[in-house]
């Protein structure tokens, strides 16, 4: 489990308006890599592409390449279903189905496709995935309750349970802690760093300290102005990033001088 | 610049805010003494109906005799009328709102709500005229085909004026509310959950199943509700259409009645103590509407726990 993702010349449009422009990244199986950068570079527009999740917005397409090791996801005949099923993701604002109980809440994206599960089978992985998500003792009494009555990060570590129960290649998170208070997101982070030893993660964050924190590789985005697309500026290694950057505009970024 | 004191209010603002909270409160007295003055009258109006010998009753045979096969016959109506629109409209609605293309789904919802708009007398025009004609036919082929069935049991109405017919036209009437109400609905799901279950890899319609009618349900069920409710009550198509008659389990034979329509085309020329047995059925109809919508309300709440209210 866990593949790593090559994209190559990717732009992304919203109709006739460029978001992102030109971005060829490498992203390495079983890692980390954040993606930071100002309010409205694109990073979670890229971040979307990465699983087709932008074609939710109309209008919304790309041009390029996105190989998930070697193959293409935008290629002819690839489905966006079956693409999404592979790379899950967590959202900014923690989402558990507010009319499912935690159980089930666990169980949704295993159910689909009319999968059938037995119980017995259903209970190892719903405690499996809870306890991947650091969640299973908080939980375990209360199963049947609805998920929409536990905390915010506790609904969030749901969230990523929610992910892990389909076994997916890569995990993607959008700000998955900005709703959250700090240590609701120190939880967070400490199970992004166990995640790694099994998924591909990629996060975008707005906290320079949590991409130090958790991220093995980071990417810099930045946009030259309102109406211009965003463009990825540097990647490497989080120290060198944070460190010893090669760009002007990525040291001005990390080291709050932005602007 | 002086600091303003804490006890003093400005006049203006104040006034304002008194003058909205006495009309608000006006205004839900208000409804709260309709409903009340309505049902007083009924109540009064129908006393005589009830407490009279039973042999002064329409019929011969009291009150009650006279008023279930009507209160059976309404429901017969209604509940055809709600099994034929209920899931259309849903299907309607849910079209709009998540498959169609914006261009087509605005101009739709238009259309939608444009057949609210026809006046009832339309529809029983309609129905009397071109609908129970042509539909006629179909009745005679259940009757030779599926006659064992008690409910399609023959001889089949060769005009097409019965109960179903009448059903279908009220499934037209209120087809546009329940479809206006659950697009409302599920255009107000959060695009939140809608996410959640596309990037689980959920396809259109598993993300509806997911996402849309979990969140939609109470709404639906409200929506449905105010359907029922125009179905129970409606009374010129009915009127015009279904050729009525005794109770009958057939529902393609004439017969049958609804309460609505029996006052409807009775009233007019009655007097006296009969004036008084259509006010009774009048407060049938009444009650059977408030008990609809309290088990409406019942089951709404039953699953508030999992509404994503808290």
């Amino acid at each position: 489990m866990s593949k790593r993702i090559d994209v190559k010349d990717l732009n992304v449009y919203y109709g006739d308006f460029l978001a992102v422009e030109d971005v060829s990244i490498n992203i390495e199986a079983k890692s980390v890599t954040a993606f930071i950068g100002p309010s409205g570079c694109g990073k979670s527009t890229f971040l979307r592409t990465l699983n087709r999740m932008h074609e939710v917005i109309p209008g919304a397409r790309v041009e390029g390449e996105v190989l998930l090791d070697g193959d293409n996801l935008y290629g002819p005949g690839v489905d966006p279903v079956a693409v999404r099923s592979q790379i899950g993701m967590v959202f900014q604002r923690p989402n558990p189905f507010p009319t499912m109980s935690i159980r089930d809440n666990v169980l949704a994206g295993v159910k689909l496709n009319n999968k059938k599960i037995s119980k017995g089978e259903a209970d190892v992985l719903v405690e499996r995935s809870l306890k991947g998500a650091n969640l299973w003792n908080e939980v375990k009494d209360r199963l049947e309750k609805p998920g929409s009555g536990l905390s915010g990060g506790q609904q969030q570590r749901l969230c990523i349970a929610r992910a892990i129960a389909v076994e997916p290649q890569v995990i993607l998170m959008d700000e998955p802690c900005s709703a959250l208070d700090p240590i609701s997101t120190l939880a967070i982070e400490d199970l992004i760093n166990e995640l790694k030893d099994q998924y591909t993660v990629v996060i975008v964050t707005h906290n320079m300290q949590q991409a130090a924190r958790v991220s093995d590789r980071t990417a810099f985005f930045n946009i030259a102005g309102t109406g211009k697309p965003g463009k990825l500026i540097e990647y490497g290694d989080t120290h060198t990033i944070f460190s010893n950057p090669v760009q002007k505009a990525t040291e001005d970024y990390v080291s709050g001088r932005f602007g | 610049m002086t600091a303003t004191p804490l006890t003093s209010t400005q006049g203006a603002g104040r006034a304002g805010d008194k003058v909205f909270s006495g009309a608000a409160l006006a205004a839900g007295c208000l409804i709260l003494a309709v409903l009340f003055g309505v049902a007083l009258f009924l109540v009064v109006q129908a006393i005589p109906a009830l407490t009279a010998p039973a042999d002064k009753i329409q019929g011969g045979q009291g009150f009650f005799a006279y008023i279930w096969p009507i209160v059976i016959g309404t429901l017969i109506a209604a509940v055809i009328a709600l099994v034929i629109a209920t899931p259309i409209a849903i299907g309607v609605a849910l079209f709009i709102s998540h498959f169609a293309p914006r261009s087509l789904a605005s101009g739709l919802g238009y259309v939608v709500d444009l057949l609210a708009a026809i006046p009832s007398v339309v529809y029983g025009a309609w129905g009397a005229a071109f609908l129970a004609k042509e539909i006629a036919p179909a009745y005679g082929w259940l009757a030779d085909n599926m006659g064992g069935l008690p409910i399609f049991e023959g001889p089949a109405s060769t005009t097409g004026k019965t109960i179903l017919t009448a059903g279908i036209v009220l499934a037209v009437m209120v087809l546009p509310i329940i479809t206006s109400l659950s697009r409302e609905i599920f255009l107000q799901t959060p695009k939140l959950h809608e996410e959640a279950a596309l990037a689980l890899g959920a396809t259109r319609w598993e993300m509806i199943k997911m996402a849309v009618l979990p969140f939609a349900r109470p709404g639906i069920i409200s929506a449905v509700m105010l359907g029922l409710g125009r179905a129970l009550g409606e009374t010129m198509a009915v009127a015009l259409v279904l050729s009525s008659g005794a109770l009958t389990a057939s529902l393609i034979q004439s017969g049958n009645q609804t309460i609505a329509a029996e006052i409807a085309l009775n009233f007019p020329e009655a007097s006296g103590i009969k004036v008084s047995t259509l006010i009774a059925a009048g407060l049938v109809l009444f009650i059977i509407t408030l008990a609809v919508n309290m088990i409406a309300r019942w089951v709404i709440t039953r699953h508030k726990e999992f509404s994503g209210a808290n």
